[in-house]
């Protein structure tokens, strides 16, 4: 078995989702590749040949590549695809796109996000929004697959002495008619990534408006939390669209899920209820959010977050 | 230009779903079906290039079994002009691989030459986010997807996407695939005339045989379970109490 594993970067920086379907192509077994695309990925390229049990490290850098949008990225992937029993990429914006299409192009069945590996061909993936849990047994000779990140703990760097995996470029140029890049328009924050973060702070529909997110900023700091969001205050234009936490929108399972003015739709708790510790702030006690909470504090989130916020600060005071 | 879109039959959001005692799938006997919420704003996009002269006609197509021809008629009631159904006889459509729906869509679309086929990103029920971007790959086409604005401008495409860290714009050559995210638009509501008119629409049926496509699976379910219960937890009194457990019985402060 062989497994080539898409690579994960943004702005020239490998993401750390991209260890945790390095960890699950590690529980398929057999050798590992990564595949690093874009321009100018040499130092992406240099992170992922860190990964322990990584056999080496394939990058396609060219302009062609850059934006890695689907149309080229696929024809690249479904080009090398050949040489391996199973594809892997992280389930974000970017394996969601190029995946699905390289499944196509190989004439293969695509596997989406899984959760677990049972064997080299067997998973198991959500279904219904979460609310059921399937295990699919793929009979294709070519496994695609996205994986959930928090479905795999990180693989490891390797130690100091064990060498780095090689790195060897890959020269294979696909062509594009079909699409051209026009423009991003990226959320600049200098807080951690929502996927990523060990705290994250979600404001909902009882937020009221943009500014009130203000609210969830001092405790977010405090926290050293991402702030995420329901649909409904994306809807209502309170936040942009990349912090939407739920079926449709980002999947989080940090330590700590703090839910303020959410109600707790089936949607939204796709999202986040497999974080370890959830609290949630409504003034309604009978939300739904409160059946899957392990700390529900019933209250105006206008009186609480204030309060909250004091507090933390003090907590952190005594402990120093 | 004509545009094409695929619409899927699939429980109603708000249903609380039932895992069968056996296991062996979801229990979706008499539970309320409607269209994919995602697919309903992939009619309203057609339906207003329509109203905005851009589109000239706007076919709807669903594989399924005969149940799915009620997603049809609601499209047909939101302003579709004719619909196509192909009929996989299976119980639930959700029985029927994305790849093999996306080769059905590529017969159709070999039929009608659209300039634009509009899908929905994802179906809620198998959660797949798969069939678009593969039948723009079995047609070779340009894919926008989890599109939040979509325009038409002579020969191409620009479409909005919603992407993890923001929004990206892309162009593409016409024909393409878009697939839509939920902010593209809000869908109307149908019309009580508007469904009696659909009525008289013309809706064909087809087989996936007259598209020389097997319905096959190379994916089996082996078992569907529910997912692991989460207890709730406690209410805490006040702020000072949340702090306090948080700190020295969850120890996540
Ligand atoms: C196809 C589809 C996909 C979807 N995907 C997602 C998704 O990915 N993520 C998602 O989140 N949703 C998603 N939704 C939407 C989802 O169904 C709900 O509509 C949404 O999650 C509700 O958001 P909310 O809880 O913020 O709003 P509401 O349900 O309106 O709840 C607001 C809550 O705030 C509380 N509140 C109000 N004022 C205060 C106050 N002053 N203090 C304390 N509490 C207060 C209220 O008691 C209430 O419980 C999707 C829907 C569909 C149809
Ligand atoms: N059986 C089907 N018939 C018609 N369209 C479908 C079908 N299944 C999926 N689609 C389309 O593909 C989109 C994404 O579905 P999926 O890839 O299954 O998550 C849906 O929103 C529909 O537009």
């Amino acid at each position: 078995m062989s497994i080539l594993v898409l690579a994960e970067h943004h702005d020239g920086v490998l993401v750390g989702a991209t260890a945790h379907v390095v960890a699950a192509a590690k529980e398929i077994g057999g050798d590992i590749d990564i595949l690093v695309v874009g321009e100018h990925v040499a130092a992406v390229a240099e992170a992922a040949a860190k990964f322990d049990g990584v056999n080496k490290v394939r990058v396609a850098d060219h302009v062609t590549y850059a934006h890695q949008l689907a149309e080229p990225l696929s024809a690249l992937i479904a080009e090398l695809a050949g040489d391996y029993s199973h594809v892997l990429a992280v389930a974000s914006t970017t394996g969601k796109n190029v995946l699905p299409r390289v499944a196509a192009l190989k004439d293969v069945s695509q596997i989406s996000e899984i959760i677990a590996v049972e064997s080299a061909d067997v998973f198991k993936r959500p279904i219904y929004a979460g609310n059921a849990i399937a295990t699919v047994q793929s009979a294709d000779t070519l496994k695609v697959i996205t994986v959930r990140s928090t479905g795999f703990d990180a693989c490891p760097d390797r130690g100091g002495e064990v060498g780095n995996a090689a790195i060897e470029a890959v020269n294979f140029i696909a062509d594009n008619a079909q699409s051209t890049f026009v423009k991003e328009e990226l959320a600049q924050s200098d807080r951690p990534e929502l996927g990523a973060a060990k705290v994250v702070i979600s404001g909902g529909r009882g937020m009221g408006s943009s500014e009130n997110f203000k609210l969830l900023e001092g405790i977010a700091d405090k926290l050293g939390a991402a702030i995420g969001a329901s649909r409904a205050a994306v809807d209502a234009g309170f936040v942009p669209n990349d912090m939407q936490v739920g079926q449709t929108g980002k999947i989080v399972a940090p330590d700590l899920y703090i839910a303020v003015g959410i109600s707790g739709a089936i949607q939204h708790l796709a999202g986040m209820k497999d974080s370890k510790v959830i609290v949630a702030i409504n003034k309604d006690d009978e939300a739904p959010i409160f059946q899957v909470a392990d700390y529900g504090l019933v209250g105006d989130l206008f009186q609480v977050l204030p309060e909250l916020e004091q507090k933390l600060q003090k907590q952190n005071l005594d402990a120093n | 230009m004509k545009v094409l879109v695929a619409v899927k039959r699939v429980i109603d959001y708000n249903v609380k779903i039932r895992v069968r005692s056996d296991h062996s799938d979801v229990d979706l006997t008499n539970v309320k079906m409607a269209m994919n919420p995602f697919c309903e704003i992939a009619v309203e996009e057609a339906v207003r290039l329509k109203e905005t002269g851009v589109a000239t006609e706007v076919v709807v197509v669903t594989v399924g079994p005969k149940a799915a021809q009620e997603q049809l008629r609601t499209a047909l009631a939101l302003g579709a002009d004719r619909a196509i159904h192909i009929d996989t006889s299976v119980e639930t459509d959700n029985k029927v691989e994305s790849l093999t729906v996306a080769k059905l869509l590529k017969g159709v679309v070999d039929e009608e030459q659209p300039g634009l086929v509009i899908f929905g990103k994802q179906a809620i029920d198998t959660d797949n986010n798969q069939t678009g971007q593969m039948l723009a790959a079995l047609t070779g086409w340009g894919q926008g997807t989890f599109a939040s604005e979509v325009k038409v401008e002579g020969d191409t495409l620009q479409v909005t996407r919603e992407i993890d860290g923001g929004l990206q714009t892309v162009s593409l050559q016409l024909p393409a695939i878009v697939t839509t995210d939920l902010r593209l638009n809000e869908p109307r509501y149908a019309k009580l005339p508007d469904i009696m008119k659909a009525k008289k629409k013309l809706l064909e049926v087809k087989s996936p045989a007259e598209f020389g496509v097997e319905v096959v699976s190379n994916i089996t379910l082996l078992k569907v379970e529910p997912p692991a219960e989460r207890q709730g937890g406690v209410k805490v009194g006040s702020v000072d109490e949340l702090v306090d457990k948080l700190k020295n019985e969850a120890k996540v402060l």
